[in-house]
């Protein structure tokens, strides 16, 4: 059963994200982000991961994506007949080359490591969220502040960056 | 079971898909885009290391991530406006106005 869940959104996400990037309209492109996001979040539910299956949810189809069409339906853009970068097609062929030797490495792979402290049965017994705030606020509190401190610094960069500039009529007199 | 290399293997595609947004794509707001789904990847790639390992740590980092990613839609699209007003198309091979 959780293999076909795991089919069936790993192969809607993958499908999501090759119509992000090939589809023409730049919305449609957006809702098909939007389509990758949510199929993400459901492979975190897959891995025991519930917490961050709530933030993707939230902040990243709530709150980013809406951000990213926002100004896609500010700008009214036009979609030109030209929508890929001139020489697309010399990347394409060396692309897949590569990728399709790197998948086969990965999947060839073993990928053994050592264990960590947290077991599924102790995250399944108190909860994702739980665990993930016992170890955010104690071993990884700077991280936390680093983050918070990033992102007061990208919103005051935003509003400054996006402000209207005053009219330059106050001339210099020399 | 689904074994780990599975979903590595979904994160490397996605990956990749994303990086081929980044380099043919010519709109700047698509190309962010592009930038979204290989952060998503990367997050599978964590999560998934962090339940077979068992271990919280990657999906802290996948939180972090997340957090950084909401930092650079905010400042690219901001970029974007700038760029725009200045009657500039979004084309980024158009855009030249660090060039000199």
């Amino acid at each position: 059963m959780v293999l076909v869940f795991f089919a069936y959104f790993a192969l809607a996400s993958i499908a999501a994200g090759v119509m992000t990037v090939s589809l023409k309209n730049p919305v449609h492109c957006g809702l098909a982000l939007l389509a990758l996001l949510l199929h993400v979040s459901g492979l975190f539910i897959i891995l025991n991961a519930e917490f961050l299956w709530a933030v993707q949810v939230i902040v990243y189809a709530g709150a980013i994506l809406v951000l990213y069409l926002f100004v896609l339906m500010l700008m009214n853009l036009k979609t030109d007949d030209r929508y890929f970068h001139s020489s697309y097609l010399y990347f394409l062929v060396p692309a897949a080359i590569g990728s399709l030797y790197v998948l086969a490495l990965l999947i060839r792979s073993p990928f053994g490591g050592a264990k960590g402290d947290a077991p599924a049965e102790a995250i399944l017994r108190d909860g994702d969220t739980h665990a993930v705030g016992i170890k955010m606020f104690s071993e990884y509190l700077l991280q936390f502040e680093i983050v918070g401190v990033f992102l007061l610094g990208a919103v005051i960069g935003a509003i400054v960056l996006a402000k209207t500039p005053k009219p330059a009529n106050k001339e210099r007199k020399a | 079971m689904v074994p780990l290399s599975a979903y590595v293997a979904v994160s490397a595609v996605l990956f990749i898909t994303g990086l081929l947004g980044v380099v043919i794509r010519r709109n700047f707001i698509i190309v962010l885009m592009s930038v979204e789904i290989m952060l998503n990847a990367a997050n599978i790639n964590l999560v998934a290391f962090s339940h077979y390992l068992e271990s919280m740590a990657g999906q802290l980092v996948a939180l972090f991530i997340i957090a950084i990613a909401a930092g650079e839609a905010a400042i690219g699209l901001a970029i974007i406006i700038v760029v725009f007003r200045g009657k500039i198309s979004t084309n980024v091979d158009e855009m030249n106005l660090l060039k000199w």
